[in-house]
């Protein structure tokens, strides 16, 4: 009795939760005499994604997303990849001082210090470029923990081994120590990707023309409610700004999943 | 090779050091200075003056307010985003038909934009038109102005956030879940406990680590998160969906009063220190479940 009661709480939530994706899927395909109106005989058009298409240069701001979630995840990548080795195998003066620093990043967020960082961006002469949207994050505090975690618990008879074959600092971190932090480095990635292409408040306040806008920040000025476009479109130009991570999401749920989760427990 | 070793882990740690110093350690340094000096203008340089910014804060009902309001935001999104997130673990848990379609469904909302979400939920409080009006008129109530209303802005807001990050915190519980020993359940079975005494006594306490871990992530989201402000109320009526971060930006971007931006980042960064030192005080505490 009450598994079966269960099993109706589960639906009913499921149903609720995934309502306001569907509406607006129905929202994007009538046309706008249906919007509100749930009629199964309603006549079907793709004129609201043709058109807002057309009206919002969607294809640029998804371009531009994608070069910064590259360039981002490239630098991350390469810079958390050396300073996390440099913390777990080198012993150092202030080694576990600077440490503590870098970790002061993953509560004092990026989004937190907009004001200051704005301002370095103009003295830079990086205020409307990907490159100023992406700087900051470029040094991930996150990265750093999460490899050097992994690092640690490679067995150091291999570093060794490979020492005594000749093998500089970087040649065995190149040959032994990314190979066998692939897993943590791949869960990294889609934790990035996900979290930088959603990423809105800072691309907002960084960029101002649509060559450098991220999808976000098209999308908001797209469908805010003074441009006074109709609902249909506004659904339509939303569901074309989320399909690209979603359709990655679908296809590769497990792996994303399983790197939150990597992510999250440490 | 001692200084050697020390010459390669300074040179490795270098790069992303210079970075993270540049917009996460000077910036902190830069942001208390410049709470404590006046607005500066291009005639009158900016000057020294003390705690004044922070005393023209605390005069302020609107700083105020909006403090209240990011604080009602944590209260109101945080356990009720945990208790769902713990709710749809446990309901798709055990083997049920569609598992897999519900956890997506459970999931979906977390790998939105907040931006995107909160389009979709625009037009549901929109007044008149909007679904919520609409499944009110149906059963003959008035409809309302839902986020032009003080009194309902911020439950609506929170609505939407829990609906957004509940998912999120739900594959923490789950992963969780998975690595509970089956014994303990069919031994409180034995013990004649109930299906509540079990979570309560047995469960609730074990989970007691993810709950932690979910707990700071969502007071951190409550404060960095404003990004839905954007789209459905730019912090109105009169304040009343205003939050911090927000109201920085505006001070920045809008009214530009820096000294005032820089006071009210200074606020933020305390919050968000205070929010580290209890994680490291309940991290402390985890050691003992493990």
């Amino acid at each position: 009795m009450s598994r079966a009661l269960d099993t109706v709480a589960a639906w009913v939530l499921g149903a609720l939760w995934i309502a306001p994706l569907v509406y607006a899927l129905w929202a994007a395909v009538h046309p706008e005499a249906y919007a509100a109106r749930f009629d199964l005989a309603a006549p079907l058009t793709f004129e609201n994604f043709a058109r807002a298409w057309a009206q919002a240069p969607f294809p640029r701001y998804i371009l531009n997303t994608f070069v910064l979630v590259t360039a981002i995840l490239a630098a991350q990548l390469v810079l958390c990849t050396l300073a996390a080795y440099g913390f777990a195998r080198f012993a150092f003066p202030g080694r576990d001082t600077l440490f503590m620093l870098v970790l002061v990043q993953l509560m004092i967020v990026p989004e937190v210090l907009i004001v200051e960082n704005y301002a370095t961006m103009a003295r830079l002469g990086l205020v409307d470029t990907i490159l100023g949207i992406g700087l900051p994050y470029m040094a991930s505090a996150f990265g750093i923990f999460l490899l050097r975690q992994t690092f640690k618990s490679i067995p150091k008879e291999l570093d060794d081994a490979a020492r005594i074959e000749g093998c500089g600092a970087l040649g065995l971190l190149a040959r032994v120590y990314v190979p066998l932090a692939r897993p943590t480095l791949v869960a990294y990635a889609l934790v990035s990707i996900s979290h930088h292409w959603n990423n809105f408040l800072w691309p907002l306040i960084v960029t101002n023309s649509p060559e450098v806008r991220p999808i976000t920040v098209g999308l908001a000025i797209f469908g805010a409610p003074e441009s006074g476009v109709s609902w249909p479109l506004v659904s339509a130009a939303t569901l074309i700004s989320v399909t690209p991570l979603l359709l990655a999401f679908l296809i590769f749920q497990r792996q994303f999943v399983q790197s939150f989760l990597h992510a999250g427990i440490k | 090779m001692r200084i050697r070793d020390w010459a390669t882990g300074y040179l490795l740690i270098l790069p992303a050091a210079a970075v993270l110093a540049a917009f996460t350690h000077l910036p902190i340094v830069r942001t208390v200075r410049d709470s404590l000096f006046s607005r500066g203008s291009a005639i009158r340089p900016a000057r020294f003056v003390g705690l004044d910014n922070f005393e023209a804060l605390a005069a302020d009902p609107v700083f105020w307010k909006v403090l209240g309001n990011n604080l009602a935001f944590a209260l109101g999104t945080v356990p009720a985003s945990i208790a769902l997130a713990l709710a749809m673990a446990l309901l798709v848990d055990r083997k049920l038909k569609g598992q897999g379609v519900l956890r997506l469904a459970y999931f979906l909302p977390t790998m939105l934009p907040m931006i995107a979400a909160a389009n979709l939920w625009l037009f549901f409080y929109t007044p008149d038109i909007g679904l919520l009006d609409q499944i009110l008129g149906r059963f003959g109530l008035p409809g309302r102005n839902w986020l032009g209303d003080p009194a309902t802005v911020l439950p609506c807001l929170m609505t939407m956030t829990v609906w957004k990050e509940a998912g999120f915190f739900m594959i923490f519980y789950l992963a969780a879940l998975q690595t509970q020993p089956p014994e303990l359940k069919e031994a409180a079975r034995l013990e004649g406990a109930g299906r509540w005494v079990y979570f309560r006594r047995v469960l609730f306490p074990m989970l007691m680590p993810t709950t932690m871990f979910v707990l700071i992530n969502a007071v951190l989201n409550a404060f960095k998160l404003v990004d839905h402000l954007f789209v459905l109320t730019k912090g109105g009526p009169n304040n009343a969906s205003n939050l911090l971060l927000y109201y920085i930006f505006e001070h920045a971007f809008a009214f530009n009063d820096l000294p005032a931006a820089a006071a009210l980042t200074a606020v933020l960064l305390a919050l968000l220190a205070g929010l580290a030192v209890t994680q490291f005080a309940l991290l402390d505490r985890r050691v003992h479940y493990r």
